[in-house]
């Protein structure tokens, strides 16, 4: 029960402040001094966002616009294609989607939201959301392959929050009336409270939602502003995780990584038709043969019996004691009342139903592959 | 009756012969909800310092570790369907296990409750 260290050199988020002031508890994560909890905790916090709505700080995270001298998207996009499998071309105007930063070999170096800005003037525009802790290796990558006539500039000044769960639409249209229109993975500029934001409808939590941009001097003013709505309440990573966890979604550096591939990590939904058959992105030829061939091994959830929850790193065997994979993500999931998992396994072993035993400190502990999302996924399509 | 307690924020309680054994309330604040344990069987012997048994709340997993030395007489077994009982009452219904105590001179090196809350105020 050590108590994280405070370091000097770490950064803080423009709402710093906010939390500490509600009673964060506070702890290192990505260079950043971030809320793990208030006071309430991660149970009745990942609860509030299922059923009400959760606000979260996810400012640490690196937001940045890829921007083409010539104005046109098409330049912007087919920029941004040799570095990631998703279509960007065929991007609509204040449309989204998530992709993954490919190494040559078709690692993952780290995923991504890709917008295609939509407001005036910026035609051209890419707006990308990056994780906190790959930042500055992403922005080195990406600029040392962009072609000429195209720049990337990172946004240290916009703050990012997100409001999710059920009654995240009911509060943001109060304040914007129009956000509760916004189809999925599709983004818009309006004014909350006289403040600018760039709201999407998307989110990290499996519920319906949105992230919003905004400038760093406006951002506790928003925030504030979110929290004297009764339906809002604050919500730290501790909760973030759990409700990423059971919506099934990955965690770059855990779930994801160099070591994996998209097609690995099940994320080929993220890959359209034109680039599956097209390549011309990192790592082409092994993700083509991948979703010819399959590949050797997958990610997978698993459902372990009983109340142990089996933790990132515990061993995946089969029932008769052959290794057949490991844990990357698992806990407890407060929405399914139980521990829940995923990992990667031999292909052979992936189907759902599959039996299988998680070595816990030691002992195994009897586990089933189980289908993804565990608690299911309530976008607003 | 006198509890003594742990730097590790286990406390022992001893209660005649045998010695109830848990996690302080401040533990518990730290750990957050507690949604597993993970109790020894019944006869094992621990060795002061000795892992005795695994307390997991959503985010982590922590050990507890034997205050002193001695065999494990009981355990909680109404942790397992109810692990927030840690969270609610950790110095009575929320305890883990009930041991035999070898050598009372061990106590001795754990603090009174009222080093402990010292001890508490100056982590804090």
């Amino acid at each position: 029960m050590a108590e994280p260290v405070h370091a000097d050199e770490t950064l803080k988020t423009p709402l710093h402040a906010e939390h500490v002031a509600l009673g964060a508890r506070m702890v290192p994560f990505a260079g950043y001094d971030m809320p793990v909890q208030y006071p309430t905790g991660i149970m009745t916090e990942h609860n509030w966002t299922r059923e009400h709505a959760g606000l979260f700080d996810v400012s640490h995270m690196g937001q940045a616009f890829l921007i083409a001298e010539d104005k046109s998207h098409e330049t912007v996009a087919r920029a941004l294609e040799m570095l990631i499998p998703s279509d960007v071309v065929s991007l609509k105007p204040n449309q989204q989607r998530y992709s993954q930063l490919l190494a040559d070999d078709g690692g993952i170096l780290d995923d991504l939201m890709v917008t295609r800005v939509g407001a005036p003037g910026h035609e051209g525009w890419l707006y990308l959301v990056v994780n906190a802790s790959m930042k500055d290796a992403d922005y080195a990558h990406i600029r040392s392959r962009l072609p000429k006539g195209v720049t990337l500039n990172p946004k240290d000044g916009l703050a990012l929050i997100a409001l999710q769960g059920p009654s995240a639409a009911a509060v943001l249209s109060e304040k914007a009336p129009g956000a509760a229109d916004l189809p999925f993975m599709m983004s818009a500029d309006v004014q909350v409270d006289g403040i600018w934001c760039h709201i999407s409808r998307s989110g990290y939590t499996g519920e319906d939602g949105y992230e919003i941009s905004t400038h760093a001097g406006d951002a506790a003013k928003l925030w504030r502003s979110f929290l004297a709505n009764p339906e809002v309440k604050p919500i730290g990573l501790g909760a973030r995780d759990s409700l990423r966890l059971e919506a099934g979604l990955c965690l770059y550096g855990h779930d994801i990584d160099t070591t994996t591939s998209p097609i690995e990590a099940g994320l080929i939904w993220s890959i359209q038709k034109r680039r599956r058959e097209e390549g011309g992105f990192p790592g082409a030829a092994r993700i083509q043969r991948e979703i010819k061939d399959g590949p050797a091994r997958v990610r997978v959830g698993i459902k372990p019996e009983g109340r142990a929850p089996a933790r990132e790193g515990a061993i995946i065997a089969t029932p008769d004691g052959r290794e057949v994979g490991i844990v990357t993500s698992g806990g407890f999931g407060p929405t399914i009342n139980g521990p829940v998992a995923m990992g990667y396994v031999s292909s052979d072993v992936s189907a759902v139903g599959t039996d299988l035993h998680l070595v816990v400190r030691g002992k195994p502990i009897a586990a089933k592959v189980a289908a993804m999302p565990f608690a299911p996924h309530r976008y607003k399509r | 009756m006198s509890t003594r307690y742990t730097k590790d924020h286990e406390y022992i309680r001893v209660e005649g012969d045998t010695a109830v054994v848990g996690i302080s309330d401040y533990a518990q604040a730290q750990l957050g909800d507690v949604v597993y344990v993970e109790l020894p069987s019944v006869g094992k012997a621990l060795a002061k310092g000795a892992e005795a048994a695994v307390v997991e709340s959503v985010k982590a997993a922590s050990e507890i570790y034997a205050p002193v030395s001695g065999e494990v007489v009981a355990v909680n077994a109404e942790l397992e369907a109810t692990p927030g009982t840690v969270n609610e009452d950790p110095a009575g219904r929320g305890w883990f296990l009930k041991m035999t105590i070898k050598d009372a001179g061990e106590l001795d090196a754990l603090m009174s409750e009222e080093q402990y809350q010292e001890f508490v105020k100056s982590i804090s």
